[in-house]
């Protein structure tokens, strides 16, 4: 696959001193979801920013199909598609009137039909007459993201899509965005909802006070940093982990009545029929055990607290 | 060039105009039928004339100038403003238009609208008071131009604004004292000497007094003056405005 976006060594520093991104590189791949994840602040919103021509960048590059950001705006820009995270509309505008304006703002002549059937996708035809001010939270949305795919573009960001809306239309959503994917067509997607990534990301990126410390894909990221955990419930309760068990990393949880037995899937042997054994031998008897592994959530939250 | 963009702005700042044509056009020309009415029709009958005209015709420049510079500063400040302060901004700032087209978009169409006033209220002043325009083609040079130079002038105050008080403070404070201090209703020979040279530090003066030629061929400075004059403070503005969006200035960060 190709990369659409090529990010090299990108920093940003506000006026204000605030060091927003430091050295960001990061390349985006022809036809993927790539979720951007990252907690208030993190600098994912800045990144989007500039490389939508929003924010002027610090130091280093970015291009978009290869054509550079700065001296070839105009070509990087009619590519990209931006749904912003502020519900930011023309009040008193119509929905047709707004997305006539998008079109034309990036240089496409008039084309009635493609606006009717962004407005049928994202179910919002029967409203187009009506002025953005009298809809809801949810249809104002849906009339940003149709206004950013009103010129059809090639990327398209979508800066925390699901802020603020209901389970059912999250799940358009995505569906919407799966089906943009089909159509060839790249997205980039921020988000502090783990479930969001989890769910659509072909590609995670986690960034973190301005810095990138994982760029994975999903399955792999899950796999690597995912640990699992065997759950003991225990006949009778114990005050501490037996000494003879010292070598495993154990944990007593619920006035030790379960004992936790944390484990590396990677690992060829996991230790839990030597685990068992001992615990056989030793007479500790348990009523039920079971195994989970850990959420994307656990991952971005051992992987955020490790750098604080 | 960006047609579509430019066109783009130009109809959705446009369609604004119609949507607020009430508060767009008809308070500026009622505003400035009620100056017809004040100065025009009750003191000026008691005002002896000035350079052989009367008094009624001889403040219509003036009050037209008035009118314009307002309307200029106010539709463009307010046109790039809005969008600041709503977050709509994103739009214009990620699309492929250049900062040339941007200018061209919202000035032309702040230009546009205040030239629909302007003329209206030439119109109107019909109503009122016989006047004759002596050189038709240096009149609308001087409203053309003085149009898209405060326009583009406004476009600044709105992107130098972050908050509505500041985007009315230049206005108040600022075009409607050199306005009023410009000669609209009196000529500068009527002031002392001492006041006619400092009068000539106000560039409304020139504004005025070049319209005001245009009419009825007398004038406070020579007409080449005036057209340098606003020749030079629309280069100042364009620099100002380039100036801005090369670095991004209240817009970018």
């Amino acid at each position: 696959m190709e990369s659409i976006i090529s990010i090299r060594n990108l920093s940003k520093t506000y006026a204000s001193g605030f060091r927003a991104l430091k050295d960001i590189n990061l390349d985006i791949q022809q036809g993927e979801i790539f979720a951007l994840l990252g907690p208030n602040g993190a600098g994912k919103t800045t990144l989007i920013s500039i490389i939508c021509g929003i924010v002027t960048p610090g130091e280093g590059s970015v291009t978009v199909n290869g054509h550079d950001i700065l001296t070839e705006f105009r070509a990087s820009r009619s590519m990209i598609g931006l749904v912003p995270q502020e519900l930011a509309t023309a009040t008193f505008e119509s929905v047709e009137a707004t997305m006539s304006f998008s079109r034309g703002l990036f240089g496409k002549p008039p084309n009635p039909a493609h606006i009717e059937k962004v407005l049928r996708d994202l179910s919002l035809w029967d409203r187009r007459k009506d002025r953005i001010i009298n809809l809801s939270g949810g249809m104002k949305r849906r009339v940003l993201i149709a206004k950013a795919l009103a010129h059809q573009p090639q990327v398209l960001f979508l800066d925390e899509p699901t802020a603020g809306v209901d389970v059912e239309q999250r799940r358009d959503m995505w569906a919407m965005v799966r089906g943009l994917r089909d159509t060839g067509v790249t997205v980039i997607l921020t988000t502090h909802y783990i479930e969001e990534a989890e769910e659509m990301a072909d590609r995670i990126g986690i960034i973190n006070d301005g810095e990138i410390s994982v760029i994975e894909e999903k399955s792999v990221l899950m796999n690597k940093l995912g640990k699992k955990q065997l759950q003991l419930t225990l006949q009778k309760s114990l005050t501490a982990v037996p000494a003879e068990l010292a070598d495993y990393s154990l944990e007593l949880q619920q006035e030790g009545n379960v004992l936790i037995y944390t484990f590396d899937t990677q690992k060829e042997h996991t230790g839990i029929s030597e685990l068992l054994r001992q615990l056989g031998k030793l007479g500790i008897d348990f009523k039920d055990l079971h195994s989970s592994q850990s959420s994307l959530e656990d991952i971005f939250v051992s992987l955020v607290s490790d750098k604080a | 060039m960006n047609f579509y963009g430019i066109r783009a702005i130009y109809i959705f700042e446009m369609s604004r105009t119609w949507r607020t044509l009430m508060e767009s056009i008809a308070s500026p020309i009622l505003t400035t039928s009620l100056y017809f009415i004040v100065f025009g029709a009750a003191i000026g009958s008691r005002m002896g004339e000035i350079d052989g005209i009367s008094y009624a015709s001889f403040i219509i420049p003036g009050l037209l100038m008035l009118s314009l510079l307002g309307e200029s500063i106010s539709n463009a400040s307010f046109g790039i403003y809005f969008p600041k302060f709503s977050g709509t901004i994103y739009e214009v700032l990620s699309a492929p238009v250049s900062p040339f087209e941007v200018v061209i978009g919202y000035v032309g169409a702040a230009a546009t609208k205040s030239l629909i006033i302007g003329l209206l209220i030439l119109a109107t002043a019909r109503l009122f008071v016989d006047y004759e325009i002596m050189h038709p083609l240096w009149m609308v040079s001087f409203l053309l131009l003085t149009a898209v130079t405060f326009s583009l002038f406004g476009f600044i105050i709105g992107l130098w604004a972050d908050d509505f008080q500041k985007l009315q403070i230049i206005p108040m404070m600022v075009i409607t004292p050199l306005t009023f201090l410009g000669g609209a209703f009196y000529s500068i020979s009527m002031l002392p000497p001492f006041w006619q040279k400092v009068t000539l530090f106000n560039p409304v003066v020139y504004l005025i007094s070049g319209l005001r030629w245009s009419f009825y061929g007398v004038s406070d400075v020579k007409v080449g003056i005036s057209m340098v004059m606003i020749l030079v403070f629309m280069l100042l503005c364009m620099l100002s405005v380039w100036w801005i969006f090369k670095t991004g200035y209240r817009l970018k960060d």
